[in-house]
């Protein structure tokens, strides 16, 4: 199991944004992706998340092993914490969330509604769905926005134990998580060179 | 339905259409029992589309369908299931208040019976058509106003057999072809909406 990617363009409503994108990425790995803001750190997760197709170039990953966590935590605020954690859990086919409750100490949470908790305390809750679903590889948009320190190690702590049992991480982060084995990829050295597009349709579809 | 709101919504709609309907009408019960099938299904259809955007609106703003896309379930389940849920929380309270209303309006008896039957068969495509109507506008901000003029004419044709079918049964002639011509939509549109619904769905997470 790898994820692959080899000379990937991408790009954002139209216009190429990052070319010639490579890197692999093998069990127990973990890559930071880094660059300035807008540069496409989040097209290029949400292209090999899948969410958006590609210009041009290969993204090599095994079939349903890919999870996905973007901006975004996808709580409904009416569910409690353990309804939320149920709900991913089974729609990826898993039993067991109480690993997860227990990683990022959402134990004396665990029956308050989504919607009644602080946004520190909603992301932990966003980082906790990615041990429930079982997949081995972690796409992460700016996974510790709105954590403080203590829950920035919490969440260092999963993802270091995700790595250890083979798991694979691919993040876009600002802040040092003091994961020193990662890798870290700047992809301000892949800024796609302005070109005019004549796939007019394109910026529609 | 614990989100609020949306279950009562099309179901209070319905009722003050068909309660205001005689005071604009006037007390003329032989008028209301020739308008009152029509009036029926045109309320229920109203209902519907008043809570068509909540179907997708608010999985879209808190991330949940980027998640449920990138999830293992396949996206024609995800809009099926919606369009399931939205039928189960205003379409079939429809159905049951229906007959209600209906001695509101003065319907004649043997009305009743095919009231309910032609909501009952025609509400599902209101809800899959406006799924789809809801893939289509789940980006916009404020795509109230364009998904009702989307999912509008898509709704005509159910509203004519649905209509007729309640018409023809009240009058106490035979509803049969304009019951199996509703059926026909509803199959149809159940069976085939739901990929256009992934499609657009897809496009539009891009």
């Amino acid at each position: 199991m790898m994820l692959q990617v080899s000379d990937l363009t991408i790009a954002r409503g139209g216009i190429p944004v990052l070319e010639g994108v490579r890197f692999t990425l093998a069990p127990g790995q973990a890559l930071v992706v880094r660059g300035p803001n807008g540069i496409g750190k989040t097209t290029l997760l949400r292209t090999i998340a899948g969410l958006q197709p590609p210009v041009s170039g290969r993204i090599d990953v095994p079939p349903e092993s890919l999870v996905y966590a973007g901006h975004a935590d996808g709580i409904k605020a009416t569910l409690s914490v353990n309804e939320n954690l149920k709900f991913w859990a089974e729609v990826f086919g898993q039993k067991d969330y109480s690993k997860a409750i227990e990683v990022f100490n959402l134990g004396p949470l665990a029956t308050r509604p989504a919607g009644a908790l602080s946004a520190g305390q909603k992301r932990r809750l966003g980082l906790a769905r990615l041990l429930v679903t079982g997949r081995a590889i972690w796409v992460l948009d700016e996974p510790t926005v709105s954590l403080d320190t203590d829950a920035v190690a919490m969440f260092a702590h999963a993802v270091r134990g995700h790595l250890a049992t083979g798991g694979m991480a691919l993040m876009a982060t600002h802040i040092d998580l003091g994961l020193g084995e990662a890798q870290v990829l700047d992809v301000a050295a892949f800024k796609a060179k302005p070109l005019a597009d004549n796939d007019f349709d394109g910026a529609f579809l | 339905m614990r989100a609020g709101g949306g279950f009562g919504l099309g179901l209070s709609f319905f009722l003050i259409v068909v309660v205001l309907v005689p005071f604009g009408v006037g007390p003329q019960s032989a008028l209301l029992t020739v308008i009152a099938p029509g009036i029926l299904w045109l309320g229920a259809l109203l209902a519907c589309l008043l809570s068509l955007d909540r179907i997708l609106a608010l999985d879209w703003e808190d991330g949940s369908l980027d998640l449920l896309a990138t999830s293992p379930l396949p996206m024609e389940g995800i809009v099926s299931v919606k369009a399931l849920a939205h039928w189960v929380t205003t379409g079939l309270p429809l159905v049951a208040a229906a007959p209600v209303l209906g001695l509101l309006l003065n319907l004649s008896e043997p009305g009743y019976k095919w009231l309910i039957i032609s909501l009952f068969l025609g509400t599902p495509a209101l809800s899959v058509i406006g799924t789809f109507g809801a893939a289509l506008t789940v980006g916009l901000k404020r795509g109230g106003l364009l998904l009702s003029l989307l999912v509008l004419p898509l709704y005509v044709p159910t509203l004519i057999f649905g209509a007729e079918v309640a018409r023809r049964g009240a009058e106490g002639l035979d509803a049969t072809t304009p019951l199996l011509m509703l059926a026909g939509i509803t199959c149809g549109t159940i069976a085939l909406l739901p990929f256009a619904s992934a499609a657009v769905l897809r496009v539009n997470l891009r």
